[in-house]
């Protein structure tokens, strides 16, 4: 299989105050198409920040990152912004939804930046809901959800524009056992059947059970450990 | 407009701060329309004043009379066309408040200096005959339901009559005039000199002012000059001046119009400007973690910033738009005082000029933070 994401020789630095701190240390990582990631670490291992690279949320202070194909390092702030909506799915820990919007609405959301008709962004949000089993709850605002429907929400919203990857920032880290083991199910299913890439933060050992693969960070850099 | 369902949601995703910024919007374009409309009024009369008509009244005060002996005088110099002659009854119909612009006039000289006032030559003959007949402005009879054959008794606040004392007097409606050029002017109520003279208690034989239709505008100056010279050093001295320095001396006598007007509304405006640019800010700042997301899922820094600002043009158009039609609405009460009909619709453009810049104003600063928003520092909520 082909590596959907690449980073080479990846450095990120920052400025606190008049201390310049290196979060990631020379990291290498291949993740192949298809591939469900878990990666786990302790607070401050640099987990956040590889992912924000990955998602093109930041950008390297050294290195190339480059997902599908695509060096996404070097692209303009515009260029990576099409590059997030055509690419990437993203999943927060606290959901993200827009407070005022429908449940159906907020998974829209990412399809106003396409050219699609109000009919076909309608439908393609409904069908998004049927598969993470919430289209009974479309008209819904996250209010009036429970917080694992909140999730398949955002999940939901995530996979509307069909993205290349989907990136989880700790989905289960605000929820119950049950409704941790169901979204991680969905995740799971989502990766088996549909085939989405998955790369999956977290600090739950059991979460990362659901993953093909996890990878351990430890102070800015990786140890690869094959899961069964 | 596939934005509109996600900016209308915003905007009211705080239902009372939004009702209340859009209400003191609303409020403010509603006294901008009105006092604007009267300056654009006022200004208006004096744009509308004739050329060829100069007007004279008395040295000392508009309020003082002049000999009626003066028509023949003015009407004899070179360069005069007619005069006629007016005055002030100061009166209303069965209430104070329905207040009345009616003026005492000689019906042949009235209707040829105001040439732009038409009247069906029939009615004008029966205006002619008839010593209690009266022509009013179209707009006038249409609100009082007033037509010809009508008797309607005015009540003047400044005329008694010679024969009872009564400020109360009758007349019968001859004729109805339009203004086809100027519609405000058809609520003015003309009646009879002839008979106000002779019924009258006091001041007979004098008349409020003259107005005189000269031959050529360009000698305006000249004859202005020559007729203050043939009653200089008598008792009744004369102020001539063009139809256009009338109304503005009129108008200064109230005020400078336009420069009170213009400092409310700039007070006004500021204080619009602070309150809702605070709102604005304020409800963009707590917004800075959906604004991350929304980059998160791709709208670029360009297409925030226009969120953000298209939220405020939203605001301040739709609530300027109400304040200006409730501005629409009223502003045709003020007809008994400005002689107006209805609030102009440079106005209404100039209010959505207006309510423009303020949601550039406003919306500018939250919208330039907002793009320039960086995603990992909004999210981590630094």
């Amino acid at each position: 299989m082909s590596s959907i994401v690449s980073l080479k020789r990846v450095a990120k630095r920052y400025q606190r105050g008049k201390q310049t701190v290196e979060v990631l240390h020379s990291l290498d990582l291949e993740i192949e198409a298809g591939d469900f990631v878990a990666l786990m670490g302790p607070s401050g291992s640099g987990k956040t920040t590889l992912l924000n690279l990955i998602g093109g949320l930041d950008r390297p202070s050294e290195g190339e990152v480059s997902v599908g194909g695509q060096r996404i390092d070097r692209l303009s702030g515009s260029a990576l912004a099409r590059f997030r909506a055509r690419h990437i799915g993203f999943v927060f820990q606290f959901y993200n939804l827009m407070p005022m919007l429908s449940a159906q609405a907020n998974v829209e959301l990412p399809l106003l930046l396409t050219s699609l008709s109000a009919g076909k962004r309608h439908q393609h949000a409904l069908t998004a809901l049927q598969i993470v089993g919430l289209a009974e709850r479309a008209k819904h605002k996250p209010a009036e959800l429970s917080g694992g429907q909140a999730q398949r929400v955002a999940i939901a919203r995530a996979l509307v524009a069909d993205p290349t990857l989907l990136v989880c920032d700790e989905p289960t880290g605000d929820l119950d056992r049950k409704t941790a083991d169901e979204i991680l199910g969905l995740l799971q299913l989502l990766n088996r059947e549909h085939g989405k890439t998955i790369i999956m933060v977290t600090h739950d050992p059991k979460a990362a059970e659901y993953a093909k693969h996890i990878l351990h960070m430890d102070k800015g850099t990786l140890a690869p450990q094959a899961v069964a | 407009m596939k934005y509109l369902p996600l900016l209308w949601a915003s905007l009211w995703r705080k239902k009372l701060r939004t009702l209340f910024t859009a209400l003191s919007i609303i409020i403010a374009f509603l006294l901008f329309g009105m006092l604007q409309g009267v300056n654009n009024a006022f200004n208006r009369t004096i744009e509308l004043s004739n050329v060829n008509r100069l007007i004279v009244i008395s040295k000392i005060a508009l309020t003082e009379s002049l000999p009626f002996s003066y028509t023949q005088q003015i009407e004899s110099l070179p360069g005069v066309a007619r005069v006629c002659y007016q005055s002030w009854f100061g009166s209303y119909y069965q209430d104070p408040k329905n207040f009345v612009f009616a003026f005492p006039v000689d019906p042949e000289r009235m209707f040829e200096v105001y040439s732009e006032f038409k009247l069906p030559p029939e009615q004008l003959e029966a205006f002619k005959h008839t010593r209690s007949g009266a022509v009013v402005g179209a707009d006038l009879a249409r609100e009082y339901g007033w037509k010809i054959g009508d008797r309607v008794p005015l009540h003047s606040t400044i005329w008694t009559r010679k024969a009872d004392g009564q400020s109360d007097w009758s007349f019968d409606i001859v004729g109805i005039y339009t203004v086809p050029s100027d519609r405000s002017q058809e609520n003015q109520f003309f009646f009879q000199h002839e008979y106000f003279d002779e019924a009258r208690a006091f001041a007979r034989g004098t008349v409020g002012w003259f107005a005189v239709l000269i031959k050529d505008p360009n000698q305006a100056a000249a004859i202005g000059a020559a007729i203050d010279k043939l009653f200089a050093n008598s008792q009744n001295e004369t102020k001539a001046q063009t139809e256009k320095e009338f109304q503005m001396g009129f108008l200064k006598q109230i005020g400078d119009i336009q420069f009170i007007v213009t400092r409310i509304l700039i007070a006004v405006f500021v204080a619009l400007l602070f309150a809702t640019g605070s709102t604005m800010t304020q409800s963009v700042r707590e917004r800075i973690p959906e604004l991350a997301v929304l980059k998160t899922l791709g709208f670029s820094d360009t297409r925030v910033l226009l969120l953000v600002l298209a939220e405020a043009v939203l605001l301040c158009l739709l609530s300027a738009a109400a304040g200006l039609a409730l501005a629409t609405a009223l502003f045709p009460k003020l007809k008994n005082m400005l002689q107006v009909v209805e609030l102009p619709a440079e106005v209404v453009f100039a209010g959505l000029g207006m309510a423009l810049l303020l949601a550039l104003a406003i919306g500018l600063p939250p919208a330039w933070r907002a793009m320039r928003l960086n995603i990992v520092d909004a999210l981590a909520g630094r």
